[in-house]
């Protein structure tokens, strides 16, 4: 990762860690939701940043710990130089849900079905104190049009009267109003239709070339992100597991989590059906608890090591990896270029 | 192989009257279609084309508001043949689940959470078999361990499981009594890809095992790809194009087909792409002639007022386009097919 100073910094988080207890009668486990996760955000230039992994590898939590609906348990996050849980409320409600503001998975769950969608769009401006009254229909439709509705289109109208994109795209005016440097979208998509996916991701590219808006994009679905996000980082129980440039985590992924979860992506192509072989864990939390690599018992590269340590992160190929197959001091400089280069050990040569 | 289900210019509209207002939502409109023995039928389509409405009445679980107005739907069991839509109560019940399963959408959440697995197991196959309960949980662990899931499941509540692996009992459970027709709606919506993966895969194994015939229904052509051998495409209620897999994702011949296919992003290579422009249509009031011609690029005039007839390409392929009839001329049409 490039080193930025502390002016240029967007966003900034720092060993990340959130813990949770699940009590069970008088015991007590210690759950690392988020576990150790560093990356930076620099105001330099907009970027679309995706958060990327199966369901229950954290995404979520690191979603509300960035949007300060969480506390961390550990570790630093700041936004624009100011440390997130020493935040007051005042500054909060003034200016922190000013500057960055969430899209959430499903629109129709987002809007009471009861209220017609325009309040929400007016009730955010009255809030934050966007427009004069006599402004406010002008400013509504000006921010509508950038996500390529008008206010006429959807004046007076409940959300079952709008289709799932059109929903979305509410959403995301909604959260524009405030004119944020950074939109959370927690699974955008997942609840809309392939086809009309694109239309709500084309939309995020808009606003950040023409808006310069910052985006965290989480989602599961890695052929939306590769298709707009700029960087990627894919999350495995907690962990940041490969963190790059998108062209690179996953035009040519290294771990072998990401190489699953990139194979995994069903094609609309008889050419590129899948091989037949993929693990899946029987529960989410028996992984997390794992003392060792958490990828380990469904690794089809695992070695012996990967059972017993956590292995560290490793800087290859522009991207960072955490993996023991590309850490010299356990496979050796030699076989380190030969894994980055593509070349993994066969599955049944590993002992 | 034979078919096993015949449908037969179907048309079932949701007929609804309130404060003296007669509403008619036609969400399958005039469909004809077979599928055969032994293949997994994909039916694709964007949300409110009528996908969910037509497996309804496939499986003769319609009730008022929806009303089938025409048409006819008939099983093909053996030598027996059953017209389904005049089933009794009874005969239906004796049908379903024996002959005829059904994985429901969200099925993940059909698992009731305060009983483990096993006695899930067990009260679903008393109801259709005399067993015990030592019997049904032995058959159950059998079942699993065919599929290659580990039978520590059954000992679990449902909320110890993963949602992919409650996904996945759901399946087991709708056909360990190996139903000879399987309906499975929306299976891998909102799932991660490797779930996703992994219930494809399983539904796959289950078809393979016992030669079932599976009908499939989902959005997503990615999944089709990787499954279904043959895929009818729906808009608006009715099929506009239907083929084996490889034709209708390696050539399409109707625009809506195409855009289905085009907006999925590539992963290949970064190139644009362009979301299909406006929406389905509202079913209460389709529009005239083609009902894809407000959205469809290529319309011409006589799409507007003119309803496309069904032609065959050949006799696995299937369109309902004016552009394609008028390239291979009227001879084809489905009246003197």
């Amino acid at each position: 990762m490039t080193q930025t100073n502390a002016e240029s910094r967007l966003l900034h988080a720092e060993n990340v860690t959130k813990i949770f207890h699940i009590r069970n009668g008088l015991s007590s486990i210690k759950f690392h939701a988020v576990d150790d996760v560093s990356f930076t955000m620099t105001t330099d230039r907009p970027e679309i940043f995706s958060i990327a992994g199966e369901s229950g590898s954290g995404k979520t939590t690191l979603a509300r710990m960035l949007l300060g609906m969480e506390k961390t348990s550990a570790g630093l996050l700041t936004y624009k130089g100011r440390d997130l849980n020493q935040l007051s409320k005042r500054e909060k409600r003034r200016w922190f849900y000013k500057e960055v503001q969430p899209v959430f998975q499903d629109p129709f769950a987002a809007f009471n079905p009861l209220n017609r969608i325009d309040r929400y769009l007016y009730e955010t401006v009255k809030n934050f104190r966007m427009a004069s009254k006599g402004e406010m229909d002008r400013y509504v439709d000006h921010v509508l049009q950038e996500v390529g509705l008008s206010l006429a289109e959807i004046k007076g109208r409940y959300p079952n009267e709008l289709s799932g994109g059109q929903a979305q795209r509410v959403a995301v005016a909604r959260a524009l109003i405030t004119r944020p440097s950074l939109i959370v979208a927690d699974e955008p998509v997942s609840m809309l239709d392939a086809s009309l996916r694109m239309s709500v991701v084309n939309m995020f590219r808009r606003l950040k070339d023409e808006q310069g808006v910052n985006i965290i994009y989480i989602t599961h679905d890695l052929a939306t992100a590769f298709y707009s996000a700029d960087r990627i980082a894919v999350m495995l129980r907690g962990w940041i597991v490969e963190m790059g440039p998108v062209e690179q985590v996953l035009g040519r992924p290294l771990h072998p989590y990401t190489r699953n979860l990139k194979e995994s992506i069903p094609r609309a192509d008889p050419d590129k059906k899948w091989p037949r072989t993929s693990g899946l864990a029987v529960t989410d939390v028996d992984e997390y608890r794992l003392t060792s690599c958490r990828f380990a018992s469904r690794c089809p590269y695992v070695m012996d090591i990967c059972r017993h340590k956590v292995p560290g992160v490793h800087q290859v190929e522009g991207r960072a990896v955490k993996c023991f197959l590309y850490d010299p001091t356990v496979v050796g400089e030699e076989n380190v270029a030969r894994h980055a280069a593509g070349l993994l050990p066969t599955p049944s040569t590993i002992q | 192989m034979g078919n096993l289900v015949e449908v037969e210019n179907l048309r079932a509209y949701y007929i609804t009257q309130a404060y003296g207002v007669k509403r008619t939502v036609r969400a399958v409109d005039g469909i004809s279609m077979t599928i055969r023995e032994g293949e997994i039928y994909g039916i694709a389509g964007e949300s409110g084309c009528g996908k969910s409405t037509l497996l309804r009445v496939l499986m003769a679980a319609h009730k008022p508001p929806l009303t089938v107005v025409e048409g006819t739907v008939k099983y093909v069991f053996g030598d027996m043949s059953i017209n389904a839509l005049e089933m009794s109560e009874q005969e239906i019940r004796d049908l379903r689940w024996k002959e005829i399963s059904y994985v429901p959408q969200g099925s993940m959440h059909v698992l009731n959470p305060v009983r483990r697995i096993q006695d899930q197991f067990h009260d679903f196959i008393s109801a259709h078999r005399q067993v015990g309960k030592r019997e049904s949980r032995e058959m159950a662990r059998k079942y699993l361990t065919e599929l290659g899931l580990p039978d520590s499941v059954l000992m679990a509540y449902p909320h110890q499981l993963s949602g992919g692996m409650r996904q996945r009992v759901t399946i087991a459970l709708a056909t360990i009594l190996w139903p000879r027709l399987i309906f499975v709606d929306e299976p891998t919506t909102a799932l991660d890809v490797v779930v996703q993966r992994g219930v494809i895969q399983l539904l796959k194994d289950v078809q393979e095992r016992e030669g079932s015939t599976i009908v499939l229904i989902t959005h997503d052509l990615g999944v089709h790809a990787n499954l279904a051998e043959r895929i009818a495409v729906l808009y608006a209620g009715q099929i506009v194009e239907e083929a084996d897999a490889r034709t209708i994702l390696k050539t399409p011949r109707h625009p809506y087909t195409h855009y289905l296919i085009h907006s999925l992003p590539d992963l290949d290579e970064r190139v644009e792409r362009e979301s299909i422009p406006g929406r389905p249509p509202a079913l209460d009031n389709p529009p005239t002639g083609c009902r894809f011609h407000p959205r469809c690029p290529l319309a011409m005039e006589k799409c507007k007022h003119v309803e496309p007839h069904m032609v065959y390409l050949h006799s696995n392929h299937r369109v309902a386009c004016h552009l394609v009839t008028d390239e291979i001329g009227s001879t084809y049409d489905a009246d003197k097919r």
